[in-house]
């Protein structure tokens, strides 16, 4: 019978088996950046809306809620819906900056 | 296990990389029209690169056993140029009648402006009157979801859209559910950092279930991976998934979409087998 949807296929005791060191890494990595932001030639960064939006995402993993991946992914969005009046920059910046938003 | 990615810039790839396509199991490609990272000058040049699109791409592919098919407009990081739109616009149905030419894509919004909306719009009323399939292309990063809601709801708004019809892409987990209950296809970009890793493909594919799910692997100029999907379906082995659903996201899936259009060989190839 196939799986009910949403379910993984793997319990959890395979899924640590299997994954355990990629994630542990990830951990690390992360945990590393943050160190570095704090030994930083200067500190003038605190206020990043990217940095800032990283540290919501982070509270998210840790909080014991679902959905994750989709709150954090809100986080970095832009939730507006309205058009721009015209193009401003070509690419995107991976966060979302209220504070220089156009209103 | 053989593949289609539904989504594979080949102009930008060496031969090299369709011969190890190939030995992965790739059969077909569709190839949208996109951003070559600098700005065209001229409309002239995009008739240049629908030629190559439907010319050269082809023969290339062939040489090693793979069908390629393509996709034609004036990409979203270029729709704020209203002008060069028209005139990009006006060269399209001369190319539509060519035979791996399957729709309009990849249109969409890069910035959600209100002429890159204008343009997007310009294509879809192309597709309509050409009774073309569309190929959509959302935003990235954190345009994306305002970028897809707007899609979604201006397409959902127009009564002329068969929503089966439409391939809404590079879906992510904030975006994939507004694109399935609208009943559009959606598609999973197998892309380093931007993007989506083969992992969270996965999980999408067992939370919303395989339907109307392709992936592919918008290999580019940028740092990216043709063999994106064979690499997905050796990780859908590694999370306990059976052959006939790994094939049914890698095969299936993009045949059923993209044999709607009558030039897809491979569907009509399947519908013969299965007839007899
Ligand atoms: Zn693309």
């Amino acid at each position: 019978m196939a799986s009910p949807q949403g379910t993984s296929p793997l319990t959890q005791r395979e899924l640590i088996d299997t994954y355990f060191m990629d994630h542990r890494v990830q951990v690390l990595e992360l945990a590393a950046y943050l160190d570095r932001l704090d030994r930083a030639a200067a500190l003038d960064g605190e206020d990043d809306f990217r940095l800032r939006a990283t540290r919501e995402a982070l509270a998210v993993l840790t909080d014991g809620e679902k959905d994750r991946t989709l709150r954090a992914q809100m986080i970095f969005s832009d939730p507006r819906t309205d058009l721009l009046p015209s193009l401003d920059r070509k690419g995107a910046l991976g966060a979302y900056d209220a504070d220089s938003a156009e209103s | 296990m053989e593949y289609v990615d539904l989504h594979a810039h080949m102009v930008s790839r060496t031969t090299d990389d369709y011969r190890r396509m190939a030995m992965t199991g790739c059969v077909a490609v569709t190839e949208p029209a996109f951003w070559a990272g600098y700005d065209h000058p001229s409309a002239a040049v995009f008739a240049d690169y629908f030629d190559r699109l439907t010319d050269f791409e082809p023969k290339r592919a062939a040489a090693v056993g793979i069908e390629h098919y393509t996709w034609l407009c004036l990409n979203p990081k270029e729709g704020e140029d209203r002008a060069l739109a028209r005139e990009v616009i006006d060269l399209i149905p001369g190319f539509l009648d060519r035979p791996n030419v399957l729709g309009i894509g990849e249109i969409g919004l890069n910035r959600v402006t209100r002429n890159e909306l204008a343009t997007f719009v310009d294509h879809v009323e192309l597709a309509l009157e050409h009774e073309q399939l569309i190929h959509i292309h959302t935003p990235h990063l954190e345009d994306k979801y305002k970028g897809t809601r707007v899609i979604v709801e201006t397409l959902a708004a127009d009564g002329r859209i068969d929503p089966s019809r439409v391939m809404v892409d590079h879906a992510e987990e904030h975006t994939i559910e507004m694109i399935l209950e609208h009943g559009f296809w959606t598609g999973l970009t197998l892309y380093p950092t931007t993007k989506v890793s083969p992992g969270r493909a996965i999980d999408m594919v067992e939370i919303y279930g395989p339907e109307r799910i392709c992936v592919a692997s918008a290999c580019d100029w940028g740092d990216s991976d043709p063999l994106a999907v064979p690499a997905l379906v050796l990780e859908m082995r590694r999370r306990g998934h059976p052959e006939t659903l790994i094939r049914q996201v890698v095969y299936a899936n993009p045949v059923e979409f993209l044999g709607q259009s009558p030039k897809f060989a491979l569907a009509r190839r399947e519908r013969e087998t299965t007839t007899g």
